[in-house]
């Protein structure tokens, strides 16, 4: 593993007359090339500590080093235009009297000018937009525009590119296809990345490792996949897709629940709360010795059908293929088939879900 | 955006100018209680100042309802027929605004008599004007009117754009034809617009100093200017002219504060619904070419054709010299104004806060004080400071404070569109902040510091009580010599500096379509 490219520890930051901190305490570690996801709802401060990353915000207490070298620290601030970095803004905030390859020419002044120019044709190539150099951004579509912030980004070969939502402008079928080719892009150019969205699902599928945001401080970090699968808090399990959580009384590791005796991620005895995930529940016609519940209600989907279901007094969600189908009424059988993730003994912030 | 305190800078300027707007306001009420007992009692309590107070309300609200006559239908002409060359129209509707009042007066009062413009170019005698029953009132109306109708006619036009087309639709499946449509659902949506644009025309009466002293109609402006020698009795009536206007503002901004009238979902069209006008087309063309005819036609015919009688020789040289003048002092006046009002337009627009208020608040009152009752506070100041009487400086300086307003808002919607991410880009490319602020922000707000120059420039080639009141004592602008010429009745001497006047203005104001033309494609 390599070192890390970025890091931030006790980052805090308060903007009076408010008194609660935007960002309280928070530590983070970006490693060289890896694409990295501040993931939470707005008002969480992940657009702060993007801004304090950057340089735009000037941090009130903690350090942070980009590259070995530290760029903000108690007395320090280096300003964003040393810093070596590069933003894509959420409106892209393109120079509208400047051409697109005068706006990425920008960023490349101080170089020879022919560099500066091959240097600047390369990367709207890059981004499939090497005819466009000497359009208007106002006469480009939103994607284009999008594109053409990104090269401008790029053009500097920054040490880290900051994408504050970068998709959130596009239209919903336009988005995927972009997340994919800028993830394509990144990779190829093996470019640290730190993106920050409120939209789980282009976390997890657009970053190696997400880090969930909550009141301004890190609640869980790691892949998509521990994220998903393992949430180590009601709000993670919540934030990350839909999920039953439970009260169950643990015994060395595993746990009697109304879908069966059910073994647990984590060794611990106790009353815990424990997040299923719906598509982990397997709904079959009724059988011998398995536990029932019955159809409340159900909802087609598309990919799969939704069930409601009511298993002993519970209320359980449950996500089916589409081979089967139940009425609402009917008894069912359940199995879990899946992790079960042990999320604390309490569900104090579970409420606060988007 | 979280707030940022401005730069120290920023903050002392904002204060600087809201100083500079009030201090003249303040010695001039000074001025007024500080006049002895009995002299006070005397002033305050007269006849004539009901006398004055009635003859400045009737007309203002004579020339707000006329406007509303003239603008309305033209306005709805306009965004909601199929009259025919509507473009053509919505830009010549625009146009009386480059007409200074002064000149429509002359207009009017040139018309009339056995040797008037009528007399001599069709052999028709007019009465005139003034000699006609309340003919000071009805001219002062008319040439008002004709001037400041195209405010009205604008927010009017920009409103009939606006409004969703689906609420009208929603009142004729309601069981409403059309006019009962318009009464009920379009005209209360154009009731913000109508009452900003009344507002601006009563304030521009309330100010108005040329047109009420052809005329000879008593109002308190003319009330000023005749007795500024007496400086207790001017005080009085400046203080007086104030109260009336600071009145007028809260009782006609009511209205506009808290008011919504948004829809309530997301209209999916913005396309407003086109009427065929059909038989009735001529009456509507008839309405439009009239207005344009005597508020645009008019004037220039007859500057044009006074200016084919004949003057003086000497007139000629005295133009060239008038000019002269003029320029010097409108393009200082631009220069300082545009200068003070970027500053003053980024503290409003990006650092909104209690100082940003109390900026748009210098500039407005600024503009909102009646010319006649600023003129005596600023002369009221220097009588305090020697160096400053009736020099340049001091005149410059009232134009500043007069005309901040005007220069504020082209800077200021021009700075919505350098919003602060383009600047914070340039900083993440590696600019200085200076350097992000004069290779960003400044190009793209340059448009709007031009308009704001040629506003400025052109509002103070035009300016009469300022320049009357405060300028140096041999200071005679295009505009001073126009109004002391029709005041003479030598009409054909003021042509030539009219025609100069409305050249200047036309130029600007074509320069300014031509820009809001590229702008928009």
């Amino acid at each position: 593993m390599k070192g890390p490219l970025l890091q931030a520890s006790g980052l805090s930051k308060r903007f009076p007359p408010e008194t609660d901190p935007v960002v309280d305490l928070l530590n983070l570690e970006v490693v060289d090339g890896e694409i990295f996801a501040l993931l939470g709802p707005s008002g969480c401060g992940k657009t702060t500590t993007l801004r304090m990353i950057a340089g735009l915000e000037r941090a009130d207490r903690g350090t942070l080093s980009l590259a070995g070298v530290t760029v903000a620290a108690p007395g320090l601030h280096v300003p964003p235009e040393r810093r070596d970095i590069g933003l894509v803004f959420q409106d892209y905030a393109l120079f509208p009297h400047l051409s697109v390859l005068d706006n990425v020419l920008f960023g490349l002044h101080g170089r020879p000018a022919t560099e500066a120019r091959n240097r600047a044709r390369q990367t709207l190539d890059m981004v499939q937009l090497g005819e466009s150099g000497d359009r208007s951004p106002a006469d480009l579509s939103g994607g284009e525009q999008q594109r053409v912030a990104l090269a401008r980004a790029l053009a500097p070969a920054p040490k880290v590119l900051l994408l504050d939502e970068p998709f959130s402008n596009l239209d919903a079928n336009l988005r995927e296809s972009t997340r994919e080719e800028m993830r394509t892009l990144l990779k190829h150019e093996s470019m640290t990345a730190i993106l920050v969205t409120h939209d789980q699902r282009e976390a997890l599928t657009f970053a190696d490792r997400v880090a969930v945001m909550n009141h301004g401080r890190c609640e869980q970090v790691g892949t998509p996949e521990e994220l998903y699968l393992s949430p180590t808090s009601a709000f993670v399990a919540k934030f990350l897709g839909e999920t039953n959580l439970l009260q169950v009384d643990a015994q060395e590791g595993s746990a009697k629940t109304p879908l069966g005796t059910l073994r647990l991620n984590r060794q611990l005895s106790g009353s815990v709360w424990v997040s299923l995930r719906p598509e982990h529940i397997g709904i079959t016609r009724c059988a011998d010795g398995k536990p029932t519940g019955v159809v409340v209600a159900r909802e087609f989907c598309g990919t799969h059908v939704r069930y409601r279901l009511d298993v002993g007094g519970l209320s359980i969600v449950a996500h089916a293929s589409l081979n089967d189908s139940f009425a609402t009424g009917e008894a069912v059988a359940l199995q879990f088939s899946g992790t079960v993730a042990v999320i604390g003994d309490s569900l104090s912030n579970a409420e606060e879900t988007p | 955006m979280h707030r940022k305190p401005p730069p120290v800078y920023f903050t002392a300027l904002v204060l600087l100018t809201a100083v500079g707007v009030s201090l003249p306001l303040v010695y001039l009420v000074i001025r007024a209680i500080g006049a002895d007992g009995d002299k006070l009692r005397e002033l305050v309590f007269r006849w004539r100042n009901l006398e004055l107070l009635w003859n400045t309300l009737f007309l203002a609200a004579a020339v707000a309802v006329a406007c509303q006559l003239l603008a309305l239908p033209l306005a709805w002409f306009v965004a909601r027929t199929d009259l025919r060359g509507r473009r053509l129209v919505s830009i010549l509707a625009v146009l009386p605004l480059a007409i200074p009042p002064y000149i429509m007066a002359f207009a009017l009062l040139a018309a009339g008599g056995d040797y008037g413009t009528a007399a001599r170019l069709f052999g028709v005698t007019v009465t005139p004007v003034r000699m006609l029953p309340y003919g000071e009132f009805w001219g002062a109306t008319a040439a008002l009117s004709l001037c400041h109708f195209p405010y009205l006619f604008l927010t009017v036009r920009a409103a009939l754009l606006r409004t969703d087309p689906n609420l009208e639709e929603a009142s004729r499946t309601l069981g409403h034809n059309g006019w009962g449509t318009f009464w009920r659902v379009v005209y209360p949506q154009l009731r913000p617009a109508l009452a900003s644009g009344r507002l601006l025309i009563v304030l521009h009466v309330l100010a108005d100093f040329g047109v009420v002293s052809l005329f000879g109609y008593d109002t308190f402006s003319r009330a000023i200017y005749v007795q500024q020698i007496d400086r207790a009795t001017s005080a009085w009536l400046g203080l007086m002219l104030l109260l009336v206007t600071v009145v007028i503002l809260t009782i006609e901004l009511r209205p506009l504060r808290g008011l919504r009238l948004a829809s309530s979902a997301r209209s999916s069209r913005i396309t407003p619904q086109i009427r065929k006008l059909g038989r009735v087309a001529w009456l509507a063309y008839l309405w439009t070419v009239s207005i344009l005819f005597a508020a645009l036609l008019f004037p220039l015919v007859t500057i044009g054709f006074w200016l084919s009688q004949g003057s003086d020789p000497a007139v000629w040289e005295e133009l060239s010299s008038a000019l002269g003048q003029s320029i010097s002092a409108s393009a200082p006046a631009a220069i300082l104004t545009t200068a003070v009002a970027l500053p003053l337009a980024i503290v409003i627009v990006r650092y909104p806060s209690r100082l940003s208020r109390i900026a748009e608040m210098a500039a407005y009152v600024g503009y909102a004080t009646p010319p006649l009752a600023f003129a005596l506070g600023l002369i009221f100041f220097a009588l305090h400071l020697n160096f400053l009487y009736q020099t340049m400086t001091l005149l410059v300086i009232g134009y500043t404070l007069r005309y901040l307003a005007e220069a504020l808002g082209p800077i200021r919607s021009s700075l919505h569109k350098a919003k602060s991410s383009l600047e914070e880009a340039a900083r993440t490319l590696g600019c200085s902040p200076t350097r992000a602020f004069r290779r960003v922000t400044l190009p793209v707000v340059l448009g709007g510091v031009w308009v704001s120059l040629a506003f400025v420039f052109l509002s103070v080639m035009k300016e009469l009580p300022l320049t009357l009141l405060v300028g140096p004592l041999d200071f005679q602008t295009l505009a001073t010599n126009v109004w002391s010429y029709i005041e003479e009745a030598m009409f054909a001497e003021a042509a030539p500096f009219a025609l100069v006047l409305v050249a200047i203005s036309a130029v600007f104001v074509g320069v300014l379509l031509f820009t809001e033309r590229k702008s928009n494609a």
